[in-house]
Parts: C-alpha cells; sequence; structure tokens
C-alpha cells in the first residue's frame, strides 16, 4: 500500500511548497507512484481522518493559537518532518527578535487580538520532530531523496558538514577573497552552495553544522573590518549560544 | 433560507484565510472575508540591514513571486541610492518578470482553479481521467521555473538578483536556452486555452464594478516601470506618479484581518491580471489580442471571476513579448557589466507589476547604506476589500437564485480563488513609520 503524505503550513511564505511543484512531470509523477497525498491545503481541498504516515511541516510556530493546531498534526502523524528553515529553525522570521518593540514598530497603536504574535521558533520547540529537511528555500531533489528514504524505511542522512566543502568541489572563488563576509565556513551544507557560485555570499539559510567555530569566525570578520551578518536566518541559534 | 457557512482556512489559496457567512431567514446578516495568515513583520527586520541584503529578506516575503519582490526591492534601493541600471538590466529583469507571471499564472490557473472547472477537489484525482491535462501542467510549470532560474538563480528566492543589476550574467547559450523553452511552451499554451475554452461556460456569470488600478506608460503592456493608472468600469482614467502612491491606496486596518485593505475614488479597487488588462488592452502583443477576441474579452470587462481567463491572456502576452527581446539580445549581443556603486543616500520608491497585481515598495537608507524604514503595499491587501464588496454583492444574488449551501460556498470559494490571493505575503507588512 502506498504511504500516505500530508503537507501543512504555518507562518512562512509557502515557497518550500511551491519548489515541490517545481519537480516536473517525470518526477512528481515517479512521487506519486509511491505515496499518497492525502492532505495539502493550498493545492487540495481533500482532508483525511486516516493516520498519515509521513507529515511535512512548513513555517515557524509564532503564535500561541497555533500550538493546538501543531499538536494535533503530531497526534495524526507516524513521522514528522519539519522542511524549510522556517520549521527547522525559526528561519528569517526570527530576525524580528533583533529589534526591540517589533509588534508596536510594525503595528503602532493598534491593538487587535488578531495582530498578537510570539517570538518565531522552530516546530521542535512545540512538538517531537522526526526530522528536519533545511534550507530557505528547500532543495527539492534533498526533498525527493528524503521522501523516498522515508518510504523505504531508510534513515535519511542530513548533511553535518560546512558550505565551504561544497564550494571546493564547485570550484567557486571564495567570498572572502572579494573581501565578504561569507557564513559558507560555518553554514551546514547540502545545498550544493548556490548563492557563491551564483555571486552572493552564504547567509546560512539552513543554519549551522552541529559543532560551528563562531569564534574564529567572528574573529575573521573583525580582522578584515567586514559587516556581520551572522543574525539572518540562525537568529535562535545565535541566541541560544548567546546565552550560553 | 437559515444557514451559517464557515469556511475556515480556505484551500487553494496562498496563505489562510476565513470565509464567514450568517444568512437568517434568507437575509444577509454577515458576510465576511477574514485574513487569518500569521503576521511576520518583515517592515521591523529590514531594519539596520546593508542594501546589499535587503532584497534577499524582502523576497522572503511570497514564495511564489519572490522575483517580483526582489526586482521591485532592488529598483527601490537604486531609487533611494541614485544607483542608474544598464538597458540590458532592464531587459533582463522584464522578462525575468514575464517568466514569473508566466509561472505564477500557470500555478493557479491549473492547481487551483482548474480543479473547480472540472468539478474536482484538487488536481490529483484528475489523474485518472484528464492525466494529459495534469502531466501538461506540471511540464509547464517545470519549463516557466527553468527559465526564470536561468535569470534569476533560482525562481524561490532568487540568488543573482541585486542592487545594480545581476551577480551573474546571463550567457548566449543561456539566452538560447530561455528561447528554446519559450519555443517549447507555444505549443502547451496553445493546448492550454483550448482546454480553457472547453470549460469557459464554467466561469460564474456575475458583475460589479469597481476601480482598476495598475501600472500604464503609454507605450507597453508594463511589468516594469511606468506610472499608476486607474480606469472605472466607465472608462475614466486617472494618472497618479508612483511618488503618490499612498494616496490612491490608501491602506486601512480592520479588525478581522493581519492585512490592511486599500480603497481609492470608490469603497474597494481591483489589481492583477484583469486590471492590467483593464488598463493596457491596446498594448497586448497582437497574438495575446487574438486569444482575448476568441474567449470574449474586451475591457473594460467587469467579472472578477474572469481574472482566471485574463491571466491565460498574459501568458500569451509573456510568451510572445519575451521571445522578441531575447531574439534581440542573442542578435546584438549580451556582455559584461560592472555593477554600480551607490552615488547617493536617501528615500527611493518603486512601482512594478508582479503575477497577482501592482507591488509597491520604498526604503530609506543611511550615508551608512544601512536600512532606516521601509514600506510595501502587496498586491493582495489592495484586492481584499475588493474581495469583500464582491461577495457582499454576490451572496443576495446566489440567494435569489436558491442555490444549495454546498453550491454557494463553492462559488464564495471561487471568487476568492479568481483573485489568486497571496494572503502570506499580504499580511507582512502593516502599520509602517520612517524613523
Amino acid at each position: 500500500m502506498k504511504k500516505k503524505i500530508a503537507f501543512f503550513d504555518f507562518t512562512c511564505c509557502e515557497g518550500c511548497q511551491v519548489e515541490l511543484t517545481n519537480l516536473g512531470a517525470d518526477k512528481f509523477a515517479g512521487l506519486l507512484n509511491l505515496v499518497e497525498f492525502v492532505e495539502f491545503r493550498e493545492v487540495m481541498s481533500e482532508k483525511t481522518g486516516e493516520t498519515i504516515d509521513i507529515s511535512f511541516i512548513e513555517g515557524s510556530f509564532s503564535r500561541e493559537k497555533d500550538r493546538e493546531r501543531l499538536i494535533k498534526i503530531r497526534e495524526r502523524s507516524k513521522i514528522v518532518v519539519a522542511y524549510g528553515s522556517c520549521a527547522t529553525l525559526g528561519g528569517i522570521n526570527a530576525l524580528k527578535h533583533r529589534k526591540e518593540g517589533w509588534k508596536e514598530f510594525v503595528y503602532g497603536d493598534a491593538n487587535f487580538e488578531i495582530l498578537n504574535s510570539s517570538k518565531a521558533l522552530p516546530i521542535s520547540s512545540v512538538i517531537k520532530v522526526d526530522y528536519c529537511l533545511h534550507g530557505c528555500p528547500i532543495n527539492r531533489e534533498e526533498f525527493l531523496k528524503m521522501a523516498i528514504d522515508l518510504v523505504m524505511d531508510k534513515e535519511p542522512l542530513i548533511p553535518n558538514y560546512p558550505v565551504c566543502v561544497q564550494c571546493k568541489v564547485n570550484e567557486t572563488v571564495c567570498r572572502y577573497l572579494l573581501n565578504e563576509c561569507c557564513l559558507g565556513l560555518v553554514a551546514r551544507a547540502g545545498c550544493g552552495a548556490p548563492c557563491p557560485k551564483d555571486g552572493i555570499p552564504c547567509e546560512a539559510c539552513r543554519g549551522f553544522v552541529d559543532n560551528p567555530n563562531l569564534e574564529a569566525l567572528k574573529e575573521v570578520i573583525k580582522d578584515k573590518k567586514l559587516q556581520e551578518k551572522l543574525y539572518l536566518f540562525t537568529s535562535n541559534q545565535m541566541e541560544e549560544k548567546d546565552e550560553q | 433560507m437559515n444557514n451559517k457557512i464557515t469556511i475556515h482556512h480556505i484551500t487553494r489559496v496562498e496563505g489562510h484565510g476565513n470565509i464567514l457567512v450568517d444568512i437568517k431567514d434568507g437575509k444577509i446578516e454577515k458576510v465576511l472575508w477574514e485574513i487569518i495568515e500569521a503576521p511576520r513583520f518583515f517592515e521591523a527586520m529590514v531594519r539596520g540591514r546593508h542594501y546589499t541584503e535587503v532584497a534577499r529578506i524582502t523576497s522572503r516575503i511570497c514564495g511564489i513571486c519572490s522575483v517580483g519582490h526582489s526586482i521591485t526591492s532592488v529598483k527601490a534601493t537604486e531609487d533611494a541610492l541614485g544607483i542608474k541600471i544598464s538597458e540590458q538590466t532592464e531587459v533582463l529583469r522584464k522578462i525575468l518578470l514575464h517568466s514569473e507571471n508566466f509561472d505564477s499564472h500557470i500555478l493557479h490557473i491549473y492547481f487551483l482553479v482548474a480543479p473547480d472547472l472540472f468539478g474536482a477537489p484538487s488536481v490529483f484525482p484528475l489523474l485518472e481521467g484528464a492525466k494529459e491535462v495534469v502531466l501538461r501542467a506540471l511540464k509547464m510549470k517545470n519549463l516557466a521555473h527553468q527559465w526564470g532560474a536561468i535569470l534569476a538563480g533560482r525562481t524561490t528566492h532568487p540568488t543573482k538578483i541585486v542592487p545594480g543589476g545581476f551577480s551573474t550574467i546571463p550567457t548566449k547559450e543561456d539566452l538560447l536556452k530561455i528561447k528554446e523553452i519559450i519555443l517549447e511552451l507555444i505549443p502547451e499554451m496553445e493546448k492550454t486555452l483550448e482546454t480553457l475554452s472547453t470549460v469557459l461556460d464554467k466561469i460564474p456569470a456575475f458583475e460589479r464594478d469597481t476601480e482598476y488600478m495598475a501600472l500604464w506608460n503609454g507605450k507597453e503592456y508594463p511589468l516594469y516601470d511606468g506610472k499608476i493608472q486607474t480606469i472605472l468600469s466607465s472608462g475614466e482614467k486617472t494618472l497618479y506618479p508612483v511618488e503618490k502612491y499612498r494616496e490612491c491606496t490608501n491602506e486601512y486596518l480592520v479588525e478581522h484581518s493581519t492585512a490592511k485593505f486599500t480603497k481609492n475614488k470608490l469603497d474597494s479597487l481591483m489589481v492583477g491580471a484583469l486590471a492590467r488588462f483593464n488598463n493596457n488592452y491596446e498594448f497586448l502583443h497582437p497574438e495575446a489580442k487574438k486569444v482575448a477576441e476568441k474567449l470574449g474579452l474586451r475591457p473594460v470587462f467587469t467579472n472578477p471571476f474572469f481574472n482566471t481567463v485574463a491571466q491565460a491572456i498574459e501568458c500569451v502576452h509573456s510568451l510572445y513579448d519575451s521571445l522578441e527581446m531575447v531574439e534581440k539580445l542573442i542578435k546584438e549581443g549580451i556582455k559584461e557589466e560592472e555593477i554600480p556603486k551607490p552615488s547617493k543616500y536617501g528615500k527611493g520608491i518603486a512601482v512594478v507589476e508582479v503575477p497577482r497585481g501592482i507591488l509597491m515598495h520604498e526604503y530609506e537608507y543611511d550615508e551608512e547604506g544601512y536600512c532606516k524604514g521601509a514600506n510595501c503595499i502587496i498586491p493582495t491587501n489592495q484586492n481584499h476589500g475588493n474581495i469583500q464588496k464582491d461577495m457582499e454583492a454576490y451572496l443576495p444574488y446566489l440567494i435569489k437564485e436558491k442555490v444549495s449551501k454546498e453550491e454557494l460556498e463553492l462559488k464564495l470559494e471561487m471568487l476568492v480563488r479568481a483573485y489568486d490571493p497571496c494572503i502570506s505575503c499580504s499580511t507582512h507588512f502593516l502599520k509602517v513609520r520612517f524613523k
């Protein structure tokens, strides 16, 4: 029997879902040979009452009222995958924490209940997450690989080496030679390093590797008098490290 | 007729919205288009960020139109910093905007609207009876994505769009590949139009006069540059310079929405494919005009459900207009260019057409090039008011026709879907202050 998979979204841009629609006819049809899509609000009106084999959750947890919806999804699912940086890290949404009084700044005096929001946190701050598929946006080939692994009951491999490694493989000119702050030294790989390849620095949208040498990186940034961008996608991770 | 209809988290739209309806003894007590998407505070996020980073942050407002957000963002930044872009950059940006319009329209036509016209809950059951239509949709979506990705790096959160131009300029081979993709898409688009014409009678009949807003420059069907124009159903037109964008959008907050609403001359206005069609019909590519005539669309067309049909007409325009631009670039040769540096600091505005309508970004930078404040007015924000007013006008008509509760729900959902709302976009910027 085909495994039942479902997609859910919380605070995000839904770009990771859009990446799935870019898979093309062959790969998409191939995926549908392996799995059955049972719930996917953005493209389906169908809902399911049965147990879901794998739920993919996109977006951050940023409102208390979303807690119950998350818990229900967990109860209905055998495996939960957080996909996209908003879900795995809090992502770009957590950048708001860097400014005091974000709510007042954006909303001014307006004080409707609906406008309330809390810190943007990863899904794992509310429910147990079995696997993380990082990236802003996700790499759809990596998604496909993880989906197939899970369907085949194989343990998916989540890279734990820095983006620098992939730049070497690509023979991409190092951004530091161009006098730019690049987070490739500490950023988790798996993306194929498209940003440096296309001429912009890595911004660590996939978060840090497990043991990033942030002190060394900060020194390099200071020595070279570069603009620091450690909090762009990794505000939550930086906050944790700052507290330690 | 007594009915209480609550459609929570309406499906097959981008983002989260509810439709609430209360009918008692055949009388409407309440009809509400409620926006419940979580707010994301982008306006606070860009403060203090360097001008080279801002477009990569604001592109994250939207996963479907992140190319449009990036281009509008860098254009506003260039205006603020006195960065002059080359003609080549402008042409490449125009082709990119076409690619995203095409890409997004195909997603909307096939994945979000077609199931209603074919009487299915989603595209997946159509794999049984109309497999070639689904496979065509997936093929076209992928080709459109490739077209944009060649120029932008990625179509979701582009890498190559930077203030001043492109971080990597496409090669001649890249342009030849785009040409090949467009030539492959043209016959697929023809088949799409054939499919569409078989279900045209499933599109509900409903007219409501409103104000249509779009870019206008008197030379072309503009996506990249122009003034703001509105046209009323009577044909009365008004032009506004881009600096006056706040005066013709008049954003306001409502209690049931995390997104702002807008209005101008009337109590609501409409933006998007139909609004562009109504403002710029005469500048459509002849091939697109032919299709419009065949499908029976003429300006000023006032059935909002036909926004999807206007999107199909725009798809044809985007293919042919891009083909001409790409061929010209190939013939004249593409050249490497230095990215120009800022020459001043201050405020800048850009107004660009993106799939769901007219998009406005404004930024202010300090002398070091760090962002002091931002304001974005998102197309879907401008449509929320119109969706509400359409519902108020459409519901009595449906009650008079004595349609079933299920039919009523479906028709209201179809109305919302016709606008192709991008709800997560529309909730990202609210109150704006420059400090």
